[in-house]
């Protein structure tokens, strides 16, 4: 009896929560399937689900039309680099305040948290005065750099959540074993570090390529990636829903495959480790 | 090794931040005249007499408000469902998350065009369907709109912060709870509820500071007109476009004083888990 009621619930529960996660989704599901319409088709009334004639003429359209190539090439580039230097700097900081922490290094911690939370806006005019003078507004360097500051605390802050569990018995063991400092952190903690680094990396990546303040207002057309080539949909002519589609699936599709993977990491470096 | 980490962040938070103070209490327009001399406070007094500014703070606080209220309650109830015994629920954990890994501007963009176009979008088919008339979604519900568009986005967020917290809680207490008879309500109430109450914070601080500084979505949607034009867009409007730089940055301090308002609750909690 018992049985055949939670086996029920069951499958109510299943229905409701596909029911309720394919609405979610549907604006992903509807743009993907969009971008393989023909134009006339996108717009048809009543509109069409699966049933059309499938074609793959809106990608090579995007790609003629506004060089998507160049623009991913600049988003993997921008988030890229930002993400590698971001690291190099994070890394060593992230593992002094994990191993030897002093008095003052919660205190610089949380200092670190506070630059994250200064409004964009609030130093637009300063930046954007500062890349005209350096010559670096629509260049590669100049997005790598703000885009690394700006996430820098985050990577930081993950860094040191996941240093701080790694055991420090472990490196006292190693040391009684007579290891030497560089092979201890060679062949003892670097090991133990790695995931926590990749799902810094994962995470920052995945935020970088999303970045659309900075982007948007510091680039054009020689160093803007992709969401500032989204941007340029806005103001359309004549029917371009299937291409708007393609151009948003082809900018999305990446970071949501490497976003199947960053779940459980997306938690703990947006709460700043208050959330595990 | 901290030190590298340390003197990038400071120079990337003192340097900008000391120029939009400069900047404020000057009277700069770098297309008309450039430097025109000290001003004292007038900036600041200007930027908060302005016919724009009550409507851009009210409507800053009607879509974060409006976005933490839908947030807030449906990632708990969807959290309940995610967390109960269902069949395929990675699936649904990843269709439900999917919107937070699409780039502002897609996610803009496709809202826009793709559904609230009051002819060709889905909603203007289904509003036709049940024999409505069609809806100019972003002209005539301009804040109700971005505030969905918002909320599609940063769902996912709230739900897996959530989703997290509900399932640290402790078991055998919702089991102790089934044993003696109580109703699913009072579970939720008495249990669930409050367990969950520093994850509510946690999520209504993060994303207070993320969506005070939203742009890309209003930046391609509306531009800050029928009444979208948030605090961020004005003093965007301010620098850039009308290029008042000196009443822009007044506006930009103001900016910066109340997103650190919000942090300060942040850091608190942060520092205080940070002890643990």
């Amino acid at each position: 009896m018992a049985r055949t009621s939670t086996i029920k619930r069951r499958i109510i529960i299943t229905i409701v929560a596909w029911g309720v996660g394919l609405v979610i989704f549907f604006p992903v599901l509807w743009t993907i399937l969009t971008s393989f319409k023909s134009e006339a088709q996108a717009i048809a009334d009543p509109p069409l689900f699966l049933f059309f004639d499938w074609t793959l003429e809106n990608y090579s359209i995007v790609q003629e039309r506004s060089d998507y190539m160049r623009f991913l090439w600049n988003s993997v580039i921008i988030a890229g680099f930002s993400t590698l230097i971001g690291i190099l700097v994070g890394v060593p900081a992230a593992w002094s305040m994990a191993f030897a922490p002093s008095r003052r290094t919660k205190d610089v911690l949380l200092w670190m948290l506070s630059t994250k939370m200064l409004p964009a806006v609030g130093v637009l005019y300063p930046i954007y005065l500062l890349f005209i003078q350096l010559e670096l507004l629509d260049t590669h360097i100049g997005l790598i750099i703000v885009v690394m500051m700006i996430n820098l605390p985050i990577i930081v802050w993950m860094l040191y959540t996941y240093f701080r569990e790694i055991p420090k018995e472990i490196l006292e063991a190693a040391r009684i074993d007579g290891a030497s400092l560089k092979s201890e952190i060679l062949y003892v903690l670097t090991p133990m570090a790695i995931p926590g680094i990749a799902s810094t990396i994962l995470l920052n990546f995945i935020l970088a390529w999303n970045e659309a303040f900075w982007t948007l207002n510091l680039t054009a057309a020689k160093a803007g990636p992709l969401t500032a080539f989204i941007a340029s949909y806005s103001s359309p002519e004549g029917l371009f829903y299937a291409k708007l589609s393609a151009a948003s699936t082809m900018a999305i599709a990446p970071i949501l495959i490497l976003g199947w993977f960053s779940q459980k990491q997306l938690v703990r470096g947006l709460t700043f480790g208050a959330v595990k | 090794m901290m030190a590298p980490a340390v003197f990038l962040l400071l120079v990337w938070m003192l340097v900008p931040l000391s120029m939009t103070l400069f900047f404020s209490f000057k009277k700069y327009l770098p297309l008309r005249g450039g430097d025109l001399g000290w001003v004292g406070f007038e900036n600041y007094i200007r930027f908060v007499t302005s016919s724009s500014f009550w409507p851009s703070v009210q409507a800053t606080l009607t879509i974060v408000g409006g976005v933490l209220l839908i947030t807030v309650v449906l990632g708990i109830l969807l959290a309940l469902l995610l967390d109960q015994p269902m069949w395929g629920q990675g699936v649904v954990r990843i269709l439900v998350i999917a919107p937070f890994f699409v780039m502002p501007t897609v996610s803009a963009l496709v809202w826009k065009n793709m559904f609230m176009d009051p002819v060709n979008g889905l909603l203007a088919h289904l509003w036709k369907f049940f024999g409505f008339a069609p809806y100019e979604w972003l002209s005539q519900a301009s804040l109700f709109s971005v505030t969905l568009i918002v909320s599609w986005q940063w769902l996912p967020f709230a739900t897996l912060i959530l989703l997290t917290a509900i399932q640290s809680l402790d078991r055998e207490q919702l089991e102790a709870a089934e044993i003696d008879g109580a109703p699913a309500l009072a579970k939720f109430f008495h249990i669930i509820l409050p367990h969950l109450g520093q994850a509510v914070t946690i999520v209504i601080l993060i994303q207070t500071i993320f969506l005070l500084s939203i742009f890309a979505e209003i930046f391609v949607t509306t531009q800050g007109s029928f009444g979208t034009k948030t605090l961020t867009y004005l003093i965007f409007q301010r620098v850039l476009e009308s290029q008042n730089v000196g009443l822009g940055s007044a506006g930009g301090v103001y900016a910066i004083i109340l997103a650190n308002i919000v942090a300060i609750f942040l850091m608190r909690i942060v520092g205080k888990n940070l002890d643990k």
